[in-house]
């Protein structure tokens, strides 16, 4: 499925997290059930080697649990992740220590992932330590050379997070993640705390280092212009689905699902000739622990029929590696 | 403070504003400053604007460049320990920063309102959302009880929250994010304000949400007939909903246009590269790669010499450490705080 072809390097299939949701006393006494909020409700998808895939959706859109998920940091309910072959799912300790230094994860906030306490040398040094694939006399250069790569200076190393700026904090968890020489990059939203033009620097280096260590990398974010301009393919989540998947350009010319219209038509464009004044999409985002019958996007779609309350609708294939989740869309515009 | 107290016509009187040929609100060479461990941090530094009756004034910077703080200032409202240290905000012609506490905060719930990033801290969390709209229309707008509940009912209909009398008993930590924003809109507009500041309105929001919240304003302002000052850091919204834009950075005010002239031909360096360094912008270039801006802003309790963009500023001189910061017209309407500006577009 990868734009590479070959084998895709990470294969999710149908899979399932849902978090009970912790009763009050009230309900317990009243014996409520537990209500279970549904994150991700089978997700299936492939990325194949050195590809980027965009993941983008909402609030509730599961796609911070989907990450969560690969590196079983939550464990799933249900569904089978392969990673380079290997069955993520049911891997053991070992295996997993394994896997997880193949794959590493960056997040938004770097304030947050970063010990306030550790310098950034000893920061990036850690795993590289933990893990053993440094000798300890080269543990120095290896932390300098991390700096370089990531366009910062060696004096950072003796600086605590606090002394750099949000986009250089950024800049230390890039290189901390790197540390492990992993394959495989997952960014959860890493530029939607920085300001714009903090964020093209990281984009900008995020892309440059992708493609000099041949890097796979998921890319989360809900800024549809930054997904745009650093994924491959493109996969659009609503209410722990995903709804529409494809090639970068054809999700944003072409869109095949209601809700990446409606998606791409609501975010703000900053051009005041192309203005827009009625919203692209009506009605609030259903909770996670309610979702609609049927098609779960019907309560907001324009396009909505009587089927779409009780056909719950799978990805059908709309194109070249093109798949949406639609009953009425796709069948339109091909009219 | 007893409902009849402030009812009183007293007050009323107090803050009713003359009519005048003046722009409704005059904000001249604000300076807002917050003394910090290692010196004065000037948050607004002169910063001078104008907003017209039923105008949209966009003010847009990234974080620290002082554009909530020069909202705040304008009703008085700088969090500890900030001190506002200098200059003038009138509304049509009434000085603001010398009203008595008492009289402002008359004015807060009848000329001027404000909505926030987050409706969940500004609105009280024990409190129904029916008791929080009812109580200005009572104090400011002399309501009985019924009267406000029946104006609460349509209010929440016109911010579109559906069935808006059962909503009334409602907290807001029942409500959506988007639904809270509506509630504050609610609020906000419940006094027929003429001005709105809306400081970040729909940052914490979703996409297709903030789209909703937006088109609501703009319809708002259109049918109300009030001005707002919208504050804002994301270029995409400020595009499409100001009439008019005043870029910040740190602290000062760069350059002010109409919002067309702003995004078409930006005339002071740093708006030009916050453009430059926006995906949607680079995707038109054939390389498609991102400009970014070079370093960081500079501290604001460090400010350098003259301009404070000319460390990262590509086209930076050795005149600009003796750059004033004061605001040069370019053309008519439009303004710029880089004065090397106009001679290059000459070609020079």
């Amino acid at each position: 499925m990868g734009v590479n072809g070959g084998d895709p390097l990470l294969v999710v299939d149908d899979l399932h997290k849902a978090f009970a949701v912790r009763r009050s006393l009230l309900d317990r006494a009243r014996l409520r059930p537990t209500r279970r909020a549904i994150a991700v409700d089978g997700v299936s998808l492939s990325v194949g080697r050195r590809e980027t895939l965009g993941v983008v959706g909402e609030s509730g859109s599961g796609k911070t649990t989907l990450a969560r998920c690969l590196l079983r940091l939550v464990e799933p309910d249900a569904g089978s992740i392969r990673f380079d072959g290997t069955d993520v799912s049911t891997a053991d300790r070992q295996g997993l220590q394994a896997i997880r230094r193949r794959i590493q994860m960056v997040f938004q906030d770097p304030y947050s992932s970063l010990n306030p306490r550790v310098k950034v040398g000893a920061a990036i040094a850690e795993p590289a330590r933990v893990h053993g694939i440094v000798p300890d006399d080269a543990v120095d250069e290896h932390v300098l050379q991390l700096l370089e790569l990531v366009g910062l200076s060696r004096s950072a190393a003796e600086q605590y997070p606090r002394q750099l700026s949000g986009g250089q904090r950024q800049r230390v968890a890039i290189a901390r993640a790197l540390s492990l020489n992993p394959e495989f990059l997952i960014a959860d939203e890493p530029v939607s705390a920085l300001d714009v033009s903090i964020q093209a620097q990281i984009l900008n280096l995020l892309e440059d280092l992708v493609g000099s260590l041949n890097l796979t990398m998921i890319f989360i974010a809900h800024q549809l212009s930054v997904v745009r301009h650093i994924s491959d393919r493109v996969a659009i989540m609503y209410l722990g689905r995903v709804v529409e998947i494809g090639r970068t350009e054809e999700i944003f010319e072409c869109p095949q699902h209601p809700y990446t219209a409606g998606l791409l038509a609501a975010a703000p464009v900053p051009d005041p000739k192309k203005r827009s004044r009625a919203p692209a999409m009506q009605g609030d985002i259903p909770s996670p622990l309610n979702i609609p019958s049927g098609c779960r996007f019907r309560t907001r779609c324009p396009y909505a029929e009587p089927r779409c309350e009780v056909d719950d609708p799978s990805l059908q294939p709309v194109g070249r590696g093109h798949h949406a989740a639609c009953h009425v869309l796709p069948f339109r515009s091909a009219d | 403070m007893s409902p009849g107290a402030i009812r009183s016509a007293q007050y009323e009187e107090g803050v009713r504003v003359p009519a005048s040929a003046e722009p409704l609100l005059s904000v001249d060479d604000l300076t807002t400053v917050f003394p910090t461990a290692r010196g004065l941090a000037i948050a607004s530094n002169s910063v001078s604007f104008h907003l017209e009756a039923r105008e949209t004034l966009g003010l847009v910077g990234e974080s620290g460049s002082g554009k909530s703080v020069t909202c705040r200032s304008i009703l008085g409202l700088v969090p500890e320990p900030g001190r506002i240290i200098g200059g003038s905000v009138r509304l049509q012609g009434v000085e603001l920063l010398t009203l008595p506490e008492r009289k402002l905060r008359t004015l807060r719930g009848t000329q001027i309102s404000m909505i926030f990033q987050d409706p969940m801290s500004s609105l009280n969390p024990v409190y129904s959302v029916g008791e929080q709209i009812t109580e200005p229309l009572r104090i400011h707008r002399g309501m009985t009880r019924r009267e406000a509940k029946e104006e609460a009912v349509r209010l929440l209909q016109r911010v579109e929250i559906p069935a808006a009398r059962e909503r009334l008993d409602s907290y807001p930590h029942e409500l959506s994010g988007g639904m809270r924003q509506r509630v504050m809109i609610a609020i906000a507009i419940s006094c027929r304000p003429k001005l709105l500041l809306a400081d970040e309105p729909t940052t914490a929001l979703d996409v297709t949400i903030q789209d909703q919240i937006l088109s609501l304003l703009l319809e708002l302002q259109a049918e109300e007939g009030m001005a707002i000052l919208l504050v804002s850091h994301d270029l995409g919204v400020i595009a499409q909903a100001c009439d008019r834009v005043a870029v910040m950075y740190a602290g000062y005010v760069v350059e002010e246009a109409s919002t067309e002239a702003l995004f078409e031909q930006p005339a002071h360096p740093y708006t030009a590269a916050l453009l430059q360094a926006l995906p949607e912008l680079a995707a038109r270039r054939k390389d498609r790669r991102l400009v970014p801006i070079q370093g960081q802003p500079p501290e604001l309790v460090r400010l350098p010499q003259g301009c404070p963009f000319a460390p990262r500023c590509e086209l930076a001189q050795p005149a600009c450490a003796d750059v004033p910061m004061s605001l040069i017209e370019v053309t008519p309407g439009h303004l710029t705080a880089c004065p090397f500006q106009e001679r290059r577009r000459d070609g020079c």
